[in-house]
């Protein structure tokens, strides 16, 4: 990180700080206590978080402390102060997935990513705000509060991770833990200008996460920087016996692909994904970061998907029938909120249900019950899982001429909250990202410049199948190549 | 229902299918490692995947499928190399997720058959799929389902393998049906991939039953009939139905498309408060589940491996062994009960003996369908066809076999040394005996005299007090000749 | 596009107590979306498989070995009505 100023402790990256433990001029504790200090003096204006759990994240210091001082640090994340998307089951936390149905749900056991962290080390801050049962583009459909852009705390942060990529930005955590399903990892990334990788599907483990969509449900972490999205995703990918999807790929060691040298890299870029439309700041940015790869020896060309029209229109049949059929379970009889006075089960059920659920979580369910109902799968279900293989197809086709897509992660910068009420127009936000998410191809998005307003704008890199390392190359030497991540909301 | 009108029966044809559930024994569940075992304390063999808590997934036990493909083939069943699993929908508080992973498109297996024996005849029953899904849990009701304000949930079941069976409505009448179900159950049972349970629900069965007009091509209204929870009920339920269907039709009445529930203290089927309007499943392949794709080397192994069943047995019995069949029906009632007669008749190469034996004396002290008490008896077959050696050389006699026998049951050990420790070798010395038999006749002048009047019971009593005086081990057919030698000459 | 019938029908299927202005305003909605989502009518996919897996694994299986349950308080622990050992829920009108 260049810059003049020393670096505040809650400013560091998950490297920098782990060096510092190392070096022992700080310790976990401190700079746990650094990061509550800081949720308990700003959170309130960002609203990041659902439930801080200060005690176990001590707790989790102290012990970190311990292994420091004994010089048996566990590895790259041992002591990393972590902020995890409530849709993640953490063993004996409150777990909501933003929503008032699961309000008071504690689960009794922790997701396979949160095991995998903890044994890392990892410290638990707490747990981040996000759209109810992550359906969402911008957080405004969590049941609980709005989380605030740090940039601009009158726009919204992105979604559904919006807590998460809130609580990097404004340094209210050193990473957090998201999930992308249309692109909530990366679209929030991009509105908060973090860092968020979305891997491959089946590279990381779904057990514990709560499923919204199945086939699309993705876990990627949001950080400051590049190297540290490699360092978390080395921690949390692998084979899960806990889930039939998991690959079992073995896990490179990411951190080591970031060699900076991208020469004979082949870059496609999309000419579908620079619309008209959008915004012409974000077109400028994200063409200028082209060039600054082109400088660093990647030859570019230009590509079509010309699925890509189609793309927010599969998604938009895959997913709530998946979630219509994933949220059956809720309904007041196991966990979660029962609403009482019901005149028998149907009534209790429907009722809860009912006053659980949020709008669009009614929406997406009532939409794809209708998809999945008899006489319309075929037209909806069916096609639209026909067209989605098409639409792999299309990058299959791409990367037979290149590795790498790069474009812009979203049409436009953060928008002001409730300036996207008609659910349609959000939905078309994730033009960029759903495309990915249907193909189960890695992608992440990092900072490329600020719009007229200075808010974040990001580049999306994309790959192949389980090639997170060639995506991370390439992200990392662009960031190590520009000074973007100089510049730090004012909270 | 007092009186019962006459049957109106003659004129329809009945049509019968069987939906046959089968939990499996697997150790654990379909879906979770959770113990399957039956009786725990309510809601303690549950985990976070089996309770459909929010965030789990599902993963495949593999002994499910080898169970469900070793019984599909067992039916003649064509097995789908590849096949997946589908999310079915429905709300009820017995089903975690409010949906059951179940397989809808693409079965395990299809079109099978199953041979019952019916009217002194063969008839062979089509099995139109098999496939596996998971079972739901136990509701409790406070009170009746109809009375009760509450229901109480224990969610053990949830989640144990089931496998599902459907047979093609080919069953033509009540008796046909138990007879199915008997059969079908015997086959599970023999190949150890279900206890056959039907009180314990580790065997369910719901009937499908419609009425057409004799010679009709096309089925009559089906009626779905569930709660049949032993043979016996399945067929009483079904004559029940059969007279009921009838009568309507007769009296011009529609048949109502509806399930109905078998209530066996009253006799009758009544209807379950339903809405006309059918379920819509919402089938679509489960996403959390990769599909199978079964090697032929996999299912040749098991095909390979498949013990003989119950008719084929039964029927070898007869004509290998020279059984009566109803010798072969009670020694293939369990498929250790088998094993077991066989494996005697290979040291002891007489059959029937061996089956009288084994219908007398073992199934005595063992149930012949406790495939677990019969296989650990200390009463090995091999010890068995010693003692019969025994009895077939002469060294012991019959009655004294039986006590051998008993003693061998509950020490566990051989006859021969029985025999030789308690000194119960069978006198065959025919001077010894002869001086024994003068002794009894000298001793005993009135049964001598009974006997010389034409009583000829009074030899009897002779013949017992011989054996009194040799402890029981004078060889019976000595005793009797040398008696009727020496009372001729009285 | 979708009427009020289908709206009433399908939020039945999916227990959802919809007040009729909330079920106005999902058709209106869910209209504009199944017009949106009526493109995917032009995209020619004849002979196309499905896709209806995520990862092309395939047989992904687990021994049949028992593992640990929760214990019984555990599993009860969030239930909104606990009886004894048993979860408990409102009387049950067959549908």
């Amino acid at each position: 990180m260049k810059t003049d100023a020393k670096p505040h402790l809650t400013q560091l990256t998950i490297h920098e700080l782990v060096d510092a433990y190392r070096a022992g001029s700080t310790t976990p504790t401190a700079a746990t206590e650094a990061y509550l200090a800081r949720i308990a003096a700003h959170d309130d204006k960002v609203g990041g978080y659902l439930t801080v759990t200060r005690e176990e994240a001590l707790a989790q210091a102290h012990a970190a402390d311990e292994r420091y001082r004994k010089g048996i640090p566990r590895g790259p994340l041992d002591g990393a102060p972590f902020a995890i998307k409530d849709v993640f089951c953490t063993r004996g936390i409150r777990t909501t997935c933003g929503s008032k149905i699961l309000d008071g749900f504690v689960p009794p056991y922790d997701a396979t990513v949160v095991t995998k962290l903890k044994e890392a080390g990892a410290v638990v801050l707490g747990k981040t705000n996000m759209d109810e049962f992550a359906m969402g583009s911008s957080t405004e459909h969590s049941g609980f509060k709005l989380t605030r852009n740090p940039w601009d705390l009158a726009r919204v942060p992105g979604g559904s991770s919006g807590g998460s990529a809130a609580a990097v930005a404004g340094d209210l955590a050193v990473a957090a833990l998201g999930t992308d399903t249309g692109g909530s990892v990366r679209q929030p990334a991009a509105f908060c200008g973090v860092v968020g990788l979305k891997p491959t599907y089946g590279r990381v483990s779904r057990y514990g996460l709560v499923a919204f969509a199945s086939s699309l449900d993705h876990v990627g972490p949001l950080t400051r920087d590049v190297q540290d999205a490699a360092l978390v995703l080395e921690t949390i990918a692998g084979l899960d016996p806990h889930d039939s999807t998991s690959v079992p790929e073995a896990v490179p060691h990411y951190a080591a692909a970031l060699t900076g040298d991208v020469r004979g890299i082949k870059i496609g870029v999309p000419k579908e994904y620079f619309t008209p439309g959008m915004d012409p700041d974000v077109q400028r940015s994200v063409r200028e970061a082209i060039a600054v790869l082109e400088k660093l020896g990647a030859a570019t060309e230009e590509i079509s998907l010309p699925m890509t029209d189609y793309g927010i229109a599969v998604y938009y049949i895959i997913a709530p029938a998946e979630a219509s059929s994933n949220l059956a379970r809720y309904d007041g009889v196991k966990y979660g909120l029962r609403v009482p006075g019901g005149k028998d089960l149907i009534d209790m059920v429907s009722r809860t249900r009912a006053a659980g659920f949020g709008a669009e979580v009614k929406r997406r369910i009532v939409l794809g019950t209708y998809a999945l109902s008899a006489g319309y799968y075929d037209a909806y279900y069916g096609r639209a899982q026909k067209v989605r293989t098409l639409v792999r197809r299309d990058f299959e086709r791409a990367f037979a001429r290149v590795d790498l897509i790069v474009a812009p992660t979203t049409p436009g910068v953060a928008f002001r909250h409730g300036e996207r009420e008609d659910p349609l127009s959000m939905y078309l936000n994730d033009v960029f990202t759903v495309g990915a998410d249907l193909a189960g191809l890695p992608g992440i998005s990092v900072r490329c410049g600020f719009s007229a307003a200075g808010l974040p704008i990001g580049l999306q890199v994309i790959g192949r199948a389980f090639d997170e390392s060639r995506v991370l190359r390439v992200a990392h030497a662009y960031e190590q190549a520009t000074s973007w991540l100089e510049k730090r909301p004012q909270l | 229902m007092n009186a019962r009108p006459a049957p109106a029966t003659k004129s329809y044809e009945t049509v019968i299918g069987l939906e046959v559930h089968a939990q499996l024994l697997t150790r654990s569940k379909m879906f979770c490692g959770c113990p399957t075992s039956f009786g725990a304390a309510p809601n303690t063999q549950t985990c976070p995947v089996c309770l459909g808590m929010p965030g789990v997934l599902p993963v495949i036990n593999r002994s499910a499928i080898e169970f469900s493909v070793k019984t599909a083939l067992a039916f003649g069943c064509r097995v789908n190399r590849a096949c997946r699993f589908a999310r079915k929908h429905y709300y009820y508080p017995d089903m975690p997720k409010n949906y059951q992973i179940s397989q809808y498109e693409e079965p395990l297996a299809e079109e099978g058959w199953l041979e019952i024996e019916v009217g002194g005849g063969v008839k062979r029953i089509g099995i139109q799929r098999l496939h596996l899904e998971e079972d739901v849990g136990k509701l409790v009701h406070e009170g009746t389902l109809e009375t009760a304000h509450a229901s109480l949930v224990d969610y053990n079941r949830a989640g144990v393998p089931l496998m599902e069976t459907v047979s093609k409505p080919e069953l033509r009448s009540p008796e046909e049906a138990a007879a199915y179900l008997r059969a079908f159950r015997a086959v599970l049972v023999y190949l150890g991939v279900c206890d056959g349970n039907m009180e314990e629900g580790s065997l369910r069965c719901d009937a499908n039953i419609s009425l057409r007009g004799r010679g009709a091509k096309e089925l009559g209204t089906k009626v779905e009939i569930k709660n049949l929870n032993s043979f016996r009920n399945v067929q009483r339920a079904l004559e029940f139905e059969v007279e009921r269907q009838a009568r309507a039709l007769d009296a011009g009445e529609r048949i109502v498309q509806e399930t109905r529930l078998w209530d066996a203290d009253r006799g009758y089927t009544r209807s379950m408060r339903s809405k006309e309007y059918a379920h819509d499943y919402r089938y679509f392949p489960e996403p959390d589940l990769v599909p199978l794709e079964l090697e032929p080397s996999f299912i040749a192994e098991i095909q390979a491996n498949l013990p003989e069943l119950p008719r084929a047995r039964r029927q070898r019995f007869v004509s290998q062994h020279g059984l009566p069949p109803y010798d072969a029906d009670v020694l293939t009632q369990s498929r250790a009960l088998a094993e077991y007669f066989e494996a005697a008749v290979r040291d002891f190469p007489n059959a029937k003996v061996v089956s009288n034996w084994v219908m007398s004396e073992l199934l005595r002290v063992l149930p012949g369908d406790d495939e677990a008490a019969i296989r650990a008896t200390k009463l090995t077959p091999s010890r068995l066809a010693g003692l019969l050696t025994l009895v077939d050389d002469g060294t012991i006699s019959g009655k004294i076999a039986k006590d051998v026998f008993e003693k061998m049951f509950r020490s566990g050990d051989d006859a021969a040394a029985i025999v030789k420790r308690e000194g119960l070798t069978q006198v065959a010395d025919t001077g010894a005996l002869e001086r024994i038999v003068d002794d009894v006749l000298a001793a005993n002048p009135r049964p001598v005299d009974d006997f010389k009047k034409g009583r000829s019971a009074a030899k009897g009593a002779l013949v017992g007090l011989v054996m009194k005086a040799t402890q029981g081990k004078a060889n019976p057919g000595l005793v009797n000749s040398i008696l009727e030698e020496k009372l001729s000459k009285a | 596009m979708i009427g009020d019938k289908d709206v009433e029908h399908v939020a039945r299927l999916a227990r959802l107590a919809l007040t009729e202005s909330e079920r106005a305003r999902m058709r209106e909605q869910l209209s504009a979306i199944l017009q949106y989502i009526d493109k995917l009518k032009a995209v020619d996919v004849e002979g196309v498989e499905p896709t209806s897996h995520a990862v092309p694994l395939l047989n992904v299986m687990r021994d049949d070995e028992p593992a640990p349950c929760l214990p019984q308080s555990e599993a009860l622990a969030n239930a909104p009505d606990r009886v004894g050992e048993f979860f408990r829920v409102p009387r049950i009108i067959e549908d």
